[in-house]
């Protein structure tokens, strides 16, 4: 399968600390690929740098080949590199629909249009529709994006993403802070993605990611500890000994 | 699961129900042109409103809609003022391509808005970055800068003696100015609509909900793929271009230029008159000038001296407990209205106050109270609309 997304010895460096350590990553068409560590390892440092969000101190980031390292956010973003954000960045004056046909608007580059008003473009308030109904938002679809409960923006947060038809989705903590009973919905979401795109989803919640992925990276201390098939990593003694390191510790 | 064609009707209506038009703006717009009738006397004066009315939309588009904040609008409105009554003044009897006249207002219009838009583009890149405390240094800056190349540059724009003999030819060569202002009223009233309606039909584009994305969170807007900076510069180009109209509307119709039109006290009063009407409203300049005017006449008659005074207290006033200015408490009116028990209670809470507290304050309980009972209201329903997504 041809390499979507890779990096190739990326550091980055706040001050003293290395938040990146030399990592060589590499995301396949397809891919359900999950990025896990112990908190401060580095996660959404390195994603943040994969879409645009942060400039690694060294190293290269190519997107289907290409060197992308001194692109901004918004051309990755056009380039079919999307991602939610762990904590939400939502409209939260427009509603699910009026955030979707923009970001429709502006994927079909038509975001420059300033005479017709929006949402006179049939097809894209369709396809808005059809997508915040596969994420079971069509109820909410007309009401103000702040007013909506929390596991609801998270749903339309992955909803933007989708809406640019992307390569390679950076999911950052999809279910971070949603409810146990709505996390399926989450997974359910994520799942019935196109076959097509690159996922990397970072995730605390380690139910969520043997259920989802193929294959994890763990990361640790910014750099790559180990990679493999979900059973490798769930067998692997060093990953339990990174994961529950500090309690043996505290027993000794 | 809701149904498909319900939930393609409610989405468009959500995304589209801004751009219909609204009945009271019907209202406004016959009540405007109604006015050459009602009050004939005061033509000149109602011009003037719609001038400031414009030029407080040009900052509506801008911090409104792009959530610039800007000091320095009087800048392009004092480029485009000087444009055009330069065109007026040299241009008499000289005509371009054969037929039309220089001193043409509409020419004149034209030459304000490029002018005006071009300093605009320039400065644009200086608002791009930095806070909200920067944009306002760096408007407030510009606007200094030009104010004082026209005090400058005397052999141009006169300096502080003024800018004499500005002759626009006849409107459209047929309407003369006129001393009772009848053409200045129409003129003026004729170009602010057609500028609104630009203005109208491009916040309710996809470039206006853009813009909007921006001010709301300008994160997200990169990350959907939006150039965000292009957009920015092209907003604040097209604020400046309209503010060059409106001035080159004022030298115009007074058919004079002077230091007054590029002067830093009308880009503080055009930013108060839109706070006052309320921004982010399109409506908000309009009717905030013509607030303003007619407070200012009417406080100026009770207290010629001091009455800046009182505009002051109402502007506190207005931006301490009323958000959105007079069109946001025209909406907050409406919301009270349609439930019923808000204002009941808000009252309940202000005379509580004021007999428990003896404070003079008391006022401030209303709005709280009554809120209350909204968001309440609310809640109610939407706890029930929460059901209804359980069962999806």
């Amino acid at each position: 399968m041809t390499v979507v997304l890779e990096t190739r010895n990326l550091v980055k460096k706040f001050g003293g600390i290395t938040a990146t350590d030399n990592v060589s990553f590499k995301l396949r068409k397809g891919a359900r690929h999950a990025l896990i560590g112990p908190n401060g390892a580095g996660k959404t440092t390195f994603v943040n740098q994969l879409s645009g969000v942060l400039q690694p101190t060294s190293g290269t980031v190519l997107l289907g080949g290409q060197d992308i390292t001194g692109w901004s956010a918004r051309r990755r973003a056009i380039s079919g590199l999307a991602r939610t954000f762990q904590i939400n960045q939502l409209f939260a004056d427009f509603t699910p629909a009026q955030t979707i046909v923009l970001a429709i608007a502006e994927r079909e580059n038509k975001g420059w249009e300033w005479f017709r008003p929006a949402g006179t473009r049939s097809e894209y308030v369709d396809e808005a529709v059809e997508l915040l109904r596969s994420l079971g938002l069509s109820d909410v679809l007309d009401q103000r994006v702040g007013s909506l409960a929390y596991g609801r923006q998270r749903l339309l947060e992955i909803a933007i993403a989708v809406a640019a038809k992307p390569h390679v989705l950076l999911l950052d903590e999809p279910a971070a802070g949603v409810p146990e009973s709505e996390r399926d919905q989450i997974l359910d979401v994520v799942s019935a993605l196109p076959e097509e795109v690159a996922l990397v989803l970072i995730e605390h919640d380690m139910d969520l990611v043997f259920r989802f992925a193929r294959s994890i990276s763990v990361l640790v201390n910014g750099a790559l500890f180990v990679e493999g098939t979900p059973s490798e990593i769930a067998n692997d003694p060093r990953v339990r000994q990174v994961y529950l390191g500090e309690e043996e510790l505290l027993h000794v | 699961m809701t149904d498909f064609t319900d939930d393609r009707l409610r989405a468009r209506e959500s995304v589209i129900s801004g751009s219909r038009w609204y009945w009271p703006e019907f209202l406004f717009w016959i009540a405007a042109a109604s006015l050459f009738f009602l009050v004939p006397t005061k033509l000149t004066l109602l011009s003037e409103i719609f001038i400031l009315g414009l030029m407080a939309l040009s900052i509506d588009l801008v911090l409104g809609f792009a959530g610039i904040v800007t000091l320095g609008q009087a800048a392009f409105f004092g480029l485009g003022a000087y444009s055009a009554a330069l065109m007026a003044k040299h241009g008499y009897g000289a005509f371009l391509f054969g037929i039309i006249p220089v001193n043409d207002p509409l020419l004149g219009l034209v030459v304000a808005a490029i002018v005006a838009g071009i300093v605009g583009f320039a400065t644009s890149f200086l608002v791009l970055r930095g806070s909200d405390l920067t944009r306002l240094m760096v408007t407030l800056g510009v606007g200094l800068i030009i104010e004082e190349l026209a005090n400058k540059m005397k052999s141009v724009t006169g300096g502080s003696d003024g800018l004499q003999g500005v002759m626009p030819a006849p409107v459209l060569g047929k309407w003369d100015f006129d001393l009772y202002g009848q053409v200045a009223f129409c003129y003026t009233l004729a170009v602010l609509f057609v500028m609104f309606m630009l203005v109208r039909r491009l916040v309710h584009s996809p470039f206006g909900l853009s813009l909007k994305a921006i001010k709301q969170n300008p994160l997200r807007a990169r990350t959907i793929g939006m150039p965000v900076n292009a957009r920015l510069v092209a907003v604040y180009t097209i604020a400046a271009m309209i503010a060059g109209v409106a001035g080159g509307l004022l030298s115009q119709t007074t058919q004079f230029g002077s230091l007054d039109m590029v002067a830093f006290h009308r880009s503080a009063d055009a930013l108060l008159i839109l706070i006052f009407g309320g921004a982010g409203y399109l409506y908000g300049g309009l009717v905030g000038a013509v607030a303003f005017r007619v407070m200012q006449d009417f406080l100026g008659n009770i207290t010629p001296q001091y009455w800046q005074f009182w505009l002051g207290v109402i502007l506190l006033i207005l931006v301490l407990f009323v958000r959105g200015g007079i069109l946001g408490l025209l909406r907050n009116g409406r919301e009270f209205l349609s439930h019923p028990g808000a204002a009941k209670a808000g009252a309940g809470a202000v005379l509580r106050a004021l007999i428990e507290r003896r404070s003079p304050l008391a006022l401030i309980f209303f709005k709280g109270a009554a809120k209350k009972v909204i968001s309440d209201k609310r809640s109610e329903r939407d706890g029930e609309s929460g059901k209804g997504a359980g069962g999806v």
